[in-house]
């Protein structure tokens, strides 16, 4: 990074504090924090999306769609997240091998499951094994993002099911009296006025996003707890900036992030909440009401 | 191997009596049960031991966050902010990391006749050095709950108390505490539910199992790792969970029941076994 880093042997004090944090491997580690924020940036969205879809189809009248939404929305209750951030990348991984299996190799005769090891013909692997190291990781990243995307989804569509029951009756009632079919009543209607009625649990909902992106680690992802483990290990005269176990130094650090993080998400939910409470027939509208009287 | 003899092997592995090598090869159903189930025993000590502790230093939490002075309101928000602004991931990792640095010496504390050596290398132990962490973080999580109880409290309850010339520490005991705890309750069985979902960080996140003495997941984690099948391990220990999930809901709902046994009948929340999932 500067000159006088060339030989970090020979250098004391200060400059040697800002040569060990301007290194190589430290700025991997800075640019892991883009990656958690990458996450939530990808995860956010798409888990909408899902927990939409599975309070839609939990409202469903076709009966199996409806159980499926309902099933959907209640397998976070009983069991444990992690369990899920575990399982679900793996079942993803041999699911879409094992699909790529059936397709690409048709006369493939060995079984896939071989007593403790699952093999699918080389043509099937997810990635091939002879795309580059870049493409791996992607992949891994996507596999991570998805298993997010479906647990939060889960938290979401019961968050979103419990939003859309909130809304008072008599508005779709007044909808239908103005010959609003079912679907232009519940886009015109229903779902503009659901928000207010979610955003404590999503904002519920995104406070616990941001804590459970460290889980990445768990899922093989190189994400700051990865570096924060790597760097702070006890670095022997071998390496080039020597120095006992920081590790704890580096987990303030992560732990710093997140205390600000969610300082800052409470201040933008706030006013989050304070704009999409302007007109509404609730509590929180009211009181801006006669405010602005 | 029979499965009767599996379980005399492996019922109580995770404690260390039994067994000493964990199954290899084909693994049967048998064994995924046995063992995760036996992991499951450190799932429930975390879980109960931290709630025990943890509901002590909640109520202390909840008093200090609503107090007048700041010498005792400062520190409680602050102590609360920390541990549910972050991860728990984090919090364990930076526990251990801590804990390990603390030189491994005793401490004489010295009592007047006696001396008592406090030993500070079982704190980097999971069995103490997790459990110190999960009691914090739950008496953040629940004394946050408490705290907007207390606040909740209706006004004529208060203004009851005062007319029967109630003040200070028998009117918090008879009257603020019990409606306290009796608001409080829906979230607090929610907040119990999560603490036992949170004992399976545990074995992940720094704090190592020693002798292969880990939890349920980390015993689920072992067979899907080794058999390379996750559709066994887990739905297996996803079991476990729904089955202590409503183990807990069902004892909370009794406990529940009696906080509200002086309420007419039909004001009494019903006993519902969906609760909010959200921490």
């Amino acid at each position: 990074m500067f000159a006088f880093c060339a030989d970090p042997k020979s250098i004391e004090g200060l400059q040697w504090l800002l040569c060990y944090l301007t290194s190589g491997k430290h700025m991997l580690f800075y640019g892991s924090f883009g990656t958690v924020l990458l996450l939530l940036a990808i995860t956010a969205p798409v888990a909408l999306a899902f927990g939409f879809g599975g309070a839609v189809a939990a409202r469903s009248s076709f009966l199996p769609l409806s159980l499926l939404g309902k099933a959907y929305t209640s397998m976070v209750r009983g069991v444990p997240d992690i369990i899920f951030f575990l399982f679900v990348p793996i079942a993803l991984d041999q699911g879409f091998e094992y699909l790529r299996h059936k397709v690409k190799c048709p006369d493939w005769d060995k079984p896939i499951w071989q007593g403790n090891d699952f093999i699918v013909c080389p043509e099937a692997k997810l990635p091939l094994s002879t795309s580059p190291q870049s493409v791996h990781e992607v992949y891994g990243f996507s596999l991570a993002v998805l298993a997010f995307a479906v647990v939060f989804g889960a938290f979401a569509a019961n968050v979103l099911y419990g939003a859309m029951r909130a809304v008072p009756r008599a508005q779709m009632e007044t909808a239908e009296a103005y010959g609003m079919s079912q679907r232009q009543a519940f886009w015109r209607i229903l779902v503009p006025q659901m928000w207010v009625y979610a955003l404590p649990g999503l904002s519920n909902l995104w406070m616990i996003l941001i804590k459970a992106t460290p889980l990445l680690f768990l899922l093989g992802v190189e994400d700051i707890v990865y570096w924060a483990r790597e760097l702070g290990g006890s670095k022997t005269q071998a390496f080039e900036y020597p120095h006992p176990d920081w590790r704890v130094w580096y987990f303030l650090v992560l732990l710093a992030f997140y205390l600000g993080m969610t300082r800052i998400s409470e201040g933008v939910l706030g006013r989050v909440t304070a704009r999409l409470s302007r007109g509404q027939a609730t509590l929180g509208g009211e009181m801006q009401r006669k405010a602005a009287r | 191997m029979s499965c009767v003899q599996t379980i005399h092997d492996y019922a109580l592995r995770s404690i260390g009596i039994g067994e000493r090598l964990l199954p290899k090869g084909e693994m049967t159903l048998c064994e995924h049960f046995t063992l995760i189930g036996s992991g499951l025993i450190w799932n429930i000590y975390y879980g109960a031991l931290a709630l025990l502790i943890g509901f002590f230093l909640a109520n202390a939490l909840a008093v200090a966050k609503a107090s007048a002075n700041p010498w005792a309101r400062k520190p409680a928000e602050w102590f609360i902010f920390v541990f549910r602004g972050s991860p728990l991931f984090i919090q364990f990792f930076l526990a251990y990391e801590a804990f390990v640095l603390i030189p491994r010496m005793g401490w004489d504390i010295p009592l007047g006749f006696m001396t008592v050596t406090v030993e500070t290398s079982w704190l980097s132990k999971a069995w103490l050095g997790a459990l110190i962490v999960l009691c914090l973080n739950t008496a953040a999580y629940s004394g946050e709950i408490f705290y907007g109880a207390l606040r909740s409290i209706p006004k004529g309850d208060i203004e009851a108390a005062d007319a029967y010339g109630m003040s200070g520490w028998s009117r918090f005991r008879r009257i603020m505490w019990p409606t306290m705890l009796r608001l409080a309750w829906p979230a607090y069985t929610n907040e119990a539910i999560f603490l036992f979902h949170a004992t399976t960080l545990v074995y992940f996140s720094g704090f190592p199992a020693f002798q292969q003495k880990g939890d349920a997941l980390y015993y689920a984690t072992y067979f899907a790792s080794l058999t390379f099948n996750p559709f066994v391990a887990y739905p297996v220990i996803a079991v476990y969970f729904i089955l202590l999930t409503v183990t807990v809901i069902a004892t909370f709902g009794l406990i529940g029941r009696r906080l509200n046994r002086h309420l007419p009948q039909s004001s009494r929340p019903r006993f519902r076994l969906r609760p909010q999932i959200i921490r």
